[in-house]
């Protein structure tokens, strides 16, 4: 008998050695969370730059009465698919809201960020169909692809001609869907835009672009990338998600197209989960509220991406990549030394993410920062700091 | 088995081989090589713009050797 498991003692190997260069980095355990910027880790106060949490908007007080009060009004959860007992009107006013503040006559909220892609993928293209994505596309993306059963042609990253070669190689017939990012999760750049534009004008597609990291972040509304590069009316399909900048969880699609709404009757991933509990779908209905209200959030998110970026590049640390977004990611030499910096770094108190291939684009080890609204000039500062002594001053050499 | 094609696909395979392992039409690309997916799918691009043919990442779930993927090319070829 062949058992199951065997596939999986590669990534044994790989844990066994991780966990032998110190705590484990990829199950880390908050014991408590004190603020958007602040937890209690192995029973010591921590910055955390490593959340997502680009508004800072977790602990807000009045997202925090919205939750408590659906708690008391619907339950703790709906029990059901939104197709049978689980819309409820907190749900249909989550939409409409975000409708809004999108600018886009449709909306279907999904009970993840993950499903979101997998639902609007699935659901918009099948198997007669094209599917082109970015090489460096969220995994998300990819299974969403896999799910929707269309044929899947990958160009290369951020590489507008690639797409223009690619879509003029391909054999006829059934509809086209080119899938990109506003920011990129792992190296945190962003898409050229206004090049997939063009090339959309030359070879007539539909274009979906996943917000997800941009959402809340770029634009003069907010509303992403899109939004940043005045494109909006190129773009037929928007993603996002509520777990990062309106800190829930939940994701969203939305778009202009008269039938937009029958995804709701032909995405499996919105049919057959439950829906997402009213806790959660008040206070991103509260989040949004607030997005709109305070702009400034942006604003100060903006000043800390600046602040850390060129902090990190005085330091004279191998960036992801040459824009600033609230995703600033140092590339280090190999996984070992990786996991040593990153050890090094909890234990001098700041948390970030460590990043390792297949994870990454390139094969690169990357300790991976997120930037929040929340954060203070004194805690980027200490950041950077503490680069400056674990990574720019050759930690890794010592510990490999 | 087209002997070009599999010489080909050997060249375009060298960098991603980093253990140095001896390519053989039987080798499977991503357990011998110990080669991740997502190396796999960069691989496979590089095949794509040497022959300027497109190999949808549907087909890499059913190709597992260098004799499959040449096939998968020879294909390819055959409709352009």
């Amino acid at each position: 008998m062949t058992d199951l498991f065997d596939k999986h003692r590669g990534i044994a190997e790989r844990h066994e050695r991780m966990m032998s260069l110190g705590v484990n980095a990829v199950s880390l355990t908050n014991d408590r969370i004190l603020s958007p910027t602040r937890a209690i880790i192995n029973g010591r106060e921590t910055v955390l730059a490593g959340t997502n949490n680009y508004m800072g908007i977790t602990f807000e007080p009045d997202c925090i009465a919205a939750g408590q009060e659906a708690l008391g009004l619907y339950g703790t959860g709906t029990t059901g698919s939104r197709i049978a007992n689980g819309s409820y009107a907190l749900h249909r006013d989550l939409e409409k809201e975000l409708a809004g503040f999108l600018n886009r006559t449709h909306c279907i909220m999904f009970t993840t960020g993950y499903q979101a892609n997998l639902g609007m993928l699935a659901g918009l293209a099948g198997p007669k169909d094209t599917i082109y994505l970015d090489a460096d596309s969220h995994s998300s993306i990819y299974d969403g692809c896999t799910l929707s059963g269309a044929k899947l042609v990958r160009f290369r990253h951020n590489d507008a001609s690639d797409l223009d070669k690619r879509l003029a190689r391909s054999e006829e017939g059934g509809g086209r869907l080119v899938v990109l990012e506003g920011i990129y999760s792992m190296l945190g750049d962003r898409a050229p835009l206004a090049d997939f534009v063009e090339v959309k004008k030359k070879h007539g597609f539909q274009l979906l672009v996943d917000e997800a990291h941009s959402f809340g972040v770029l634009g003069p509304n907010g509303r992403g990338l899109a939004d940043e590069a005045g494109l909006e009316d190129d773009v037929d399909f928007v993603v996002g998600t509520f777990s990062k900048s309106i800190g829930a969880i939940g994701g969203f699609g939305a778009g202009n197209h008269p039938l937009f709404n029958m995804l709701r009757y032909a995405s499996r991933p919105y049919m057959f989960t439950a829906s997402p509990s009213p806790a959660t779908v008040a206070t991103s209905l509260a989040a949004i509220r607030k997005l709109k209200a305070e702009p400034e959030r942006r604003e100060r998110l903006a000043v800390n991406s600046a602040r850390l970026f060129n902090g990190f590049k005085g330091l004279g640390l191998a960036l992801g990549c040459d824009s600033v977004s609230p995703i600033v990611a140092v590339n280090c030499p190999d996984e070992v030394s990786t996991i040593a910096m990153w050890n090094a770094l909890l234990n001098a108190g700041v948390y970030v993410n460590i990043a390792l291939p297949p994870g990454t684009p390139g094969k690169q080890c990357l300790l991976r920062c997120s930037v929040s609204a929340a954060h203070t000039f004194e805690d980027i500062d200490r950041i950077i700091a503490l680069f400056g002594e674990v990574v720019a001053q050759g930690h890794y050499k010592k510990a490999s | 088995m087209n002997q070009d094609i599999f010489a080909t696909l050997c060249q375009l395979l060298e960098p991603f081989n980093s253990a140095k392992i001896a390519l053989k039409p039987e080798t499977d690309i991503s357990a011998d090589l110990n080669i991740d997916s997502v190396s796999v799918m960069d691989f496979v691009m590089e095949v794509e713009d040497h022959f300027d043919i497109e190999i949808p990442l549907n087909v890499l779930s059913e190709t597992r050797s260098l004799a499959d993927l040449v096939k998968v090319v020879e294909g390819r070829l055959a409709k352009v």
